[in-house]
Parts: C-alpha cells; structure tokens; sequence
C-alpha cells in the first residue's frame, strides 16, 4: 500500500513524500508458532511494511531486519509524520535498496511492541496482556516468524537479508537456517554470539527496569497503573553510552554545560548528562519496557555456533556475503566481524568484508549512509545477476 | 611503471591473464581497485577475490563486481584452508608485507600454485645509480624514494630464484618485463619486473 503525496514546503517548494502504512500478518488459524523454549502460541500477529514491486519471478525480494528498538517502518512516511523511517536514507528509488528495482520487505520482531505480538500484546486466553507470560524470544524465533510472513507474502526465495546490530543476528540466522533460501547476506555492525562483556551491559539495562517499583513483574499495563519509566530511561542511557565512541561524545558534548558555570550540586550541568536524559525520556514514550527485557535476552542467547564452532555452522551456506563493521564500534568491534568472515572462508564461502572508517561508535550503521550505500547497492547488484542468470540455466536445462 | 599494450592493457596484467587457467579459482592479495582481478574475471572466466588494506580501493572493487576482504596481507593468508584456490596471486605487493618468506608458506599452502610478480632491485640503472651516484635507486619500477616507497624489501631476480631453491619451490614459470616488452637476454640486468609461477 504506496502512494505519493505532495507536501508544501517552505518557499513554495513540492517536494514528493512517499506515504506508506504498515499492514498486518495474523498466523492461520489452527496453525500454532512454536518457540525455541518449546512453548506454542496459537495467536501470532507480525507487523510488516513493504515497498516496490515484486517482480513476476519472485526473485527480487529483500528482508530488512531491524535492532533493538526499531521498527517495521524502515523508509518512507506514515501519514501525517514529519520524520521518515530509520533507514530511509537507504531505502527508496535510486538508492542502495533501490525500491525501482527491489521488493523490500521489513518486519517488526515478534517480542517487540510495534504492532507484532509481544508482551504488550493481549493474550486471547486472559484478555490481558502478556506480561511476563510470553514465551521467551530468540533470534531463531524472529527468524522463523518472518520465514512464515516471506512465505505468505509468496516469496520462495530472498535476494538478501540485512540488517544491523540485532538486525545483523537475523541476517545471519537466515542464512544458517535456510540455507538454500538467501541469494545474499548482510550483517552490518552484529556478531555472531553475544560476548560476557554484551551480555553484561544488557543484564545492567534489565536490572534497571526490573529494579523501578513500577514494574510490577512485568504487570503494569493497566489503567490506572504506572509505568517503569524511569528504569526504562536508565536502560535507554546506558544503551546509548555504548553506542557511540569516546570520540564521538567528545565531540558533540566535550565538557559543554547547560548552565554558565558549576552549580556545585546535582542538578543536570553537563550537555552530555542532559542529552543522555533527553534520550531516555523520549525512548520511554515510544517503547515497551518488558520488550526491552524479552529483545535484549534475545541477543544475549544468540550464539551461531554448532559444537561450540563457527565454522560448523556456517556448512552447507548458499549465500554469498557482505560483512561491514565500523572502525569505532566497541560494542560490536570490527574483531567480532572478521570471525565471521574468516569462518565463512573457511568454508569456502563467497564473502566481501569491509571495516568503514567512521567516529560514530555503533551507531554509525544509523549514519553513514555514503559508504553503505556504495557497498550494498553493488553487492546486491552482482547478486541479482547471478540469480538471473541462474534463471536462465534452469529454463535452458528444462529445470523448474 | 608498467606500461599498456596496444590494446590498452597492462602488461603484467597480460602476462599474469596467460599464465592462469581459464574458469580456476583465484586469490589476489594486495588486489588494490581490483584492475587484475577484473581483467582475470572477465577474460579468464576465473572464479576471483582479493584482499586488499585501502578502504577506498574496497569500493571501486565492490562497484567492479568483485569479492574482496578488508584486511591486511600478512594476517590475511591464515583466513583460508589448505589449497582453496588454484593461483594465490602476489603482484607487485609481495615486497610490501612483513614477513615475505611465512608469507609465500602460507601463499603454497592455500593455493596450488603461487604467482609473484615484484620489481628487480637489480636492473642496469639501478645498479649505476648505485655504484656512479652512490644513491639508492629509483627506477621506473621503484619509483619512490627512500623516505616514502611502500617497499620494505628489495630483491633481485637471482635472488629469488635462490630463495626458491634453498627451499624446494619449484618454479614453474617466469616471465621477465621491461617498460614495454618481454626480456630474455640476462633478466637480472636488463628487467625492470619479474613474475614467476611457483609451485610446492
């Protein structure tokens, strides 16, 4: 569902936004989506956006994955919205994900709480939400519940799957769960397990929700309850620290106040302080605190690896690679990606790697469009030509 | 420098193009934009990748179509298992890692067959600037000075072949360049590159 509208811009400027709406996929009734853990929801609902056309041959289908607090709403505008979609910049005619080209499709993460079942979601048995009650999340678990949207959706086949951070994750769950299914991967800024130093920040996050009285077990969604804002907003602040560099910090905020001199109390002095507050506040306003605990305990049971090696993992891949990691990225280091690429080596697996210079920190994926986009868009279009020329082998060699 | 044939090509390019296998698999370390790996791909049909240290050299590569691995060579080698790719290919790069001789170890265990094409320190004007001037040379092959060329070691065609021998590598092919054209007489004296095929 696309259409174009036109918008009045200042100094009489028509400038075409692509208006866009989310829709929604509800899992056929008497079919039951089974978790990890072993437990069944009968009730699943997944959250998806599109863009472009999907050509006749089904073969120009691309899944973007989303992070941690993302969404399905990836390019484009909702009506009436004044900001575009996160990674719009990536997404649209002409651009690295050229939507003339490409079918695209992006989901939100079951778990999550924009729009696909989560724990903010009312469960059918109580007419409450779930709570805590909803079964536990893993990376495999996003995955299959997209497998069954791209399924739906009449796509056999993905050209690609990317995605950064969490969203790097489900690139690479894709690709080691269908094998056969991914012409192309990409996992931008991710790894491949979450490390004791990963696992350590998200538990600092969690504790801050769990520790706000508000939170009630994860039981605050009612009328007149409140709501674990402010352990929420802690979570946020730590997160954000660990998005970007020192380098970065340093030069947005430095040692800036907000006020003309020390106030010798505890008051909000620092820019930094004030940014970091700012930040938390408003994630508040737009995300589910116990999806943070489910999305975050995700990440932290991602582990790739089979007999506790990469390499296994990675046997039997049909997809070719384009593995990018930012050169001030700590939380997810370049280090964590080159495993990755020297595995898929090991395998004799087709891989491109680049590590793009930038100051940004892990959020750098969100902004450094420029270097990605020269990455992806060739990469994609190499394997879009290897899937037509596949294409035409088949119907040279009677193949179906 | 090496020059362009009639046809607009490098020579060494040429050169390196004849010696691998048409449809064989191929390992460019050091591959730059991807001018090499290019030409193999779409002459050769070869099955190509590179690695390469310059992030901008990344780029052009991947708009060319190309597989390629940021890294550097010498820890890049170690990625691969054993006899991966048909060539492992070294051009003009080989006297710019660390450690040559680990690196040519790895090259043969990786690929079954090694082609290292590197600029002879020992070609006639280098060896008058030498002896005449008493300077370090710089030629059309070593085009640097001393303070900033990207060579951290300078060896000779006999040298080479010396290293070779002392270590049971088996040369398969060589093939000597000056400027424009192929030598044959006195290589050592008169080739401003050399490109050599070997193999364990």
């Amino acid at each position: 569902m696309r259409c174009v509208a036109e918008i009045q811009c200042p100094g009489k400027l028509k400038m075409k936004k692509n208006i866009v709406t989310t829709k929604y996929y509800n899992i056929p009734k008497g079919e039951k989506f089974i978790f990890e853990s072993g437990l069944k929801l009968v009730d699943l609902t997944i959250a998806y956006e599109t863009y472009g056309e999907l050509n006749e041959e089904k073969t120009n289908a691309v899944l973007l994955c989303h992070a941690l607090s993302g969404d399905a709403h990836v390019a484009g505008y909702h009506q009436d919205d004044k900001k575009p979609g996160w990674w719009d910049e990536m997404v649209g005619s002409g651009r690295a994900f050229d939507t003339d080209k490409y079918f695209v499709i992006c989901s939100n993460v079951i778990g999550g709480c924009k729009g696909s079942s989560g724990p903010k979601s009312q469960n059918p048995d109580t007419d409450r939400p779930y709570g805590l009650s909803f079964p536990i999340v893993t990376i495999r678990d996003m995955v299959s519940a997209q497998k069954k949207l791209v399924n739906h959706l009449g796509i056999e086949k993905l050209l690609a799957v990317c995605g950064g951070s969490m969203g790097g994750m489900q690139a690479l769950q894709w690709a080691v769960e269908y094998p056969e299914e991914v012409v192309a991967c990409i996992p931008i800024a991710s790894a491949y397990k979450h490390t004791a130093q990963q696992i350590a920040f998200d538990e600092v996050g969690r504790q801050a929700i769990m520790a706000d009285p508000e939170w009630k077990s994860g039981d605050y969604y009612g009328e007149e309850g409140g709501y674990p804002s402010r352990g929420l907003a802690v979570a946020r602040m730590i997160g954000h620290i660990t998005y970007m560099s020192n380098e970065s910090m340093d030069k947005k905020f430095g040692r800036v106040l907000k006020k003309e001199k020390l106030g010798y109390d505890f008051t909000t002095e620092f820019e930094v302080e004030g940014y970091l507050r700012y930040r938390g506040d408003s994630f508040v306003k737009r995300f589910d605190a116990n999806s943070y605990l489910y999305l975050t305990k995700a990440m932290d049971y991602f582990d790739l690896q089979k007999d506790k090696k990469l390499g296994h993992a990675f046997k039997g891949v049909g997809s070719r690679f384009l593995v990018i990691a930012f050169s001030s990225d700590w939380l997810y280091p370049a280090e964590q990606s080159k495993e990755i690429v020297k595995a898929l080596k090991m395998n004799g697996i087709d891989v491109t790697y680049c590590e793009i210079s930038s100051a940004y920190g892990h959020d750098a994926f969100l902004l450094e469009f420029e270097e990605q986009a020269k990455l992806i868009k060739y990469f994609l279009k190499k394997s879009f030509k290897k899937t037509e020329k596949q294409e035409q082998r088949q119907t040279l060699t009677g193949e179906s | 420098m090496i020059s362009k044939t009639k046809e607009g090509l490098r020579l060494d390019h040429k050169v390196i193009g004849d010696m691998v296998k048409s449809a064989s698999s191929v390992l460019d370390m050091g591959c730059g934009s991807g001018g090499l790996l290019e030409y193999l791909v779409e002459n050769m049909d070869v099955k190509g990748t590179g690695v390469e240290i310059n992030e901008d050299a990344i780029y052009s590569c991947v708009e060319k179509g190309l597989s390629v691995s940021h890294g550097d060579i010498d820890s890049g080698l170690s990625d691969y298992p054993d006899r991966l790719f048909d060539y492992v290919i070294f051009n003009q790069t080989m006297q710019q890692v660390h450690k040559p001789d680990e690196a040519i170890a790895e090259a043969l265990r990786i690929g079954k067959k090694v082609i290292i094409g590197f600029p002879n320190f020992c070609h006639i004007t280098a060896r008058f600037q030498l002896f005449f001037r008493g300077q370090v040379p710089i030629t059309s092959s070593l085009p640097d000075e001393w303070y900033n060329t990207p060579n951290l070691h300078f060896l000779s065609i006999k040298d080479f072949k010396g290293f070779c021998a002392a270590r049971g590598i088996k040369i398969e092919k060589s093939v000597f360049l000056s400027e424009n054209r192929i030598i044959k007489f006195m290589p050592n004296l008169f080739a401003l590159d050399a490109i050599f095929q070997i193999s364990k």
